[in-house]
């Protein structure tokens, strides 16, 4: 039996916040949850972008150890970064071996600070919802 | 008509609270563990293993009464080294102050150094001073492989070299006891501290 004609997918509309949070005010806008920066929601670049934050710069087997992850993995969502603005790579040779170093950019930093502030306007609304 | 079976209770999305407040908590967390990767200063390793170096020259090659007061001013001067490099290379930097990490190293390596200072009070009160090197050296080392977890991988490495030197150190004749120290706390330190400065910005 041939299989049926895969149905073309309508795309996924984010889900609406809680009601709660559509009267925030600041940061989070009237719809928190669609205006946080995608690239960070992600947990593995929002640890890189945080590792970086922290440290002038980080060579790629340490930024590897802090998130504990693989070389794989980490060489994806460096891309993804990268591509975005968000952090800076810059490849040498030590002894004869490649070496390969981060850097958080200005809009890497202000990317971080948008994204912390998205989630303490949430954590507010969420306590002042709460206290009413 | 098939129903599509209903998700798992597990998969359903945490709150959008919830999930604030755990990533503003892996946020401080990984910014902490990144921040211990660079707060250690190579420059003041290699300044500790200088002092060393002149400390050995000064105690001379027979541990006793007299060495022993030259090694105590010696690991105080360099505490005080480390200290200072530590803030310095953070403040350069501009690095965050973050306790955590820290805390965590200075108690991994606290706990050796006092064990080591209660042993050193007791082998001196028995006039066994020959075999002090070997202990200040493995407990110095037990130290930075406990510490090390939180820091950079030179630093358990160097811990490993440590404990190998005391090791040694304990099983060689007591002659070599006050040479062992000169090549750890003075050798090692500034090998290490050269290979730290170079590979981790100062």
């Amino acid at each position: 039996m041939a299989e049926p004609a895969p149905r073309k997918r309508r795309p996924e509309r984010p889900a609406p916040a809680p009601p709660a949070l559509r009267g925030v005010r600041g940061d989070t806008g009237p719809d928190a949850a669609r205006e946080l920066d995608a690239l960070l929601h992600h947990r593995m670049r929002l640890g890189m972008v945080s590792a970086l934050a922290a440290a002038e710069s980080l060579a790629f087997n340490d930024l590897k150890a802090v998130l504990q992850t693989s070389d794989g993995n980490l060489s994806v969502h460096a891309r993804k970064l990268e591509d975005a603005g968000y952090v800076t790579c810059t490849k040498t040779f030590e002894n004869r071996r490649p070496r390969t170093d981060y850097r958080l950019t200005a809009r890497g930093r202000q990317a971080l600070g948008r994204y912390v502030g998205h989630m303490e306007s949430i954590i507010r609304a969420t306590k002042d919802t709460l206290g009413r | 008509m098939a129903t599509s079976p209903s998700p798992p209770a597990d998969r359903t999305p945490p709150a959008l609270h919830d999930r604030a407040i755990a990533d503003l908590k892996f946020i401080r967390e990984t910014m902490e563990s990144a921040a211990a990767f660079t707060t250690l200063s190579g420059l003041g390793l290699i300044a500790i293993g200088l002092s060393a170096l002149g400390a050995g020259v000064l105690a001379g090659p027979a541990p006793g009464p007299g060495w022993l007061r030259v090694w105590i001013a010696e690991a105080a001067l360099a505490l005080v080294v480390g200290v200072l490099s530590t803030l310095w290379k953070t403040r350069i930097a501009r690095l965050p102050m973050l306790a955590g990490p820290l805390r965590k190293f200075g108690q991994a390596l606290g706990a050796p150094c006092l064990a080591g200072a209660v042993l050193t009070a007791a082998l001196a009160r028995a006039d066994v001073h020959a075999v002090l090197p070997g202990v200040w050296l493995m407990l110095y080392g037990s130290g930075l492989l406990a510490g090390g977890v939180f820091s950079i991988r030179l630093v358990p490495v160097m811990g490993a070299c440590f404990l190998a030197l005391g090791v040694a150190a304990v099983f060689a004749p007591p002659a070599l006891g006050a040479g062992a120290m000169v090549v750890g706390f003075g050798g090692l330190h500034v090998l290490f501290g050269i290979l730290v400065a170079r590979g981790h910005g100062g």
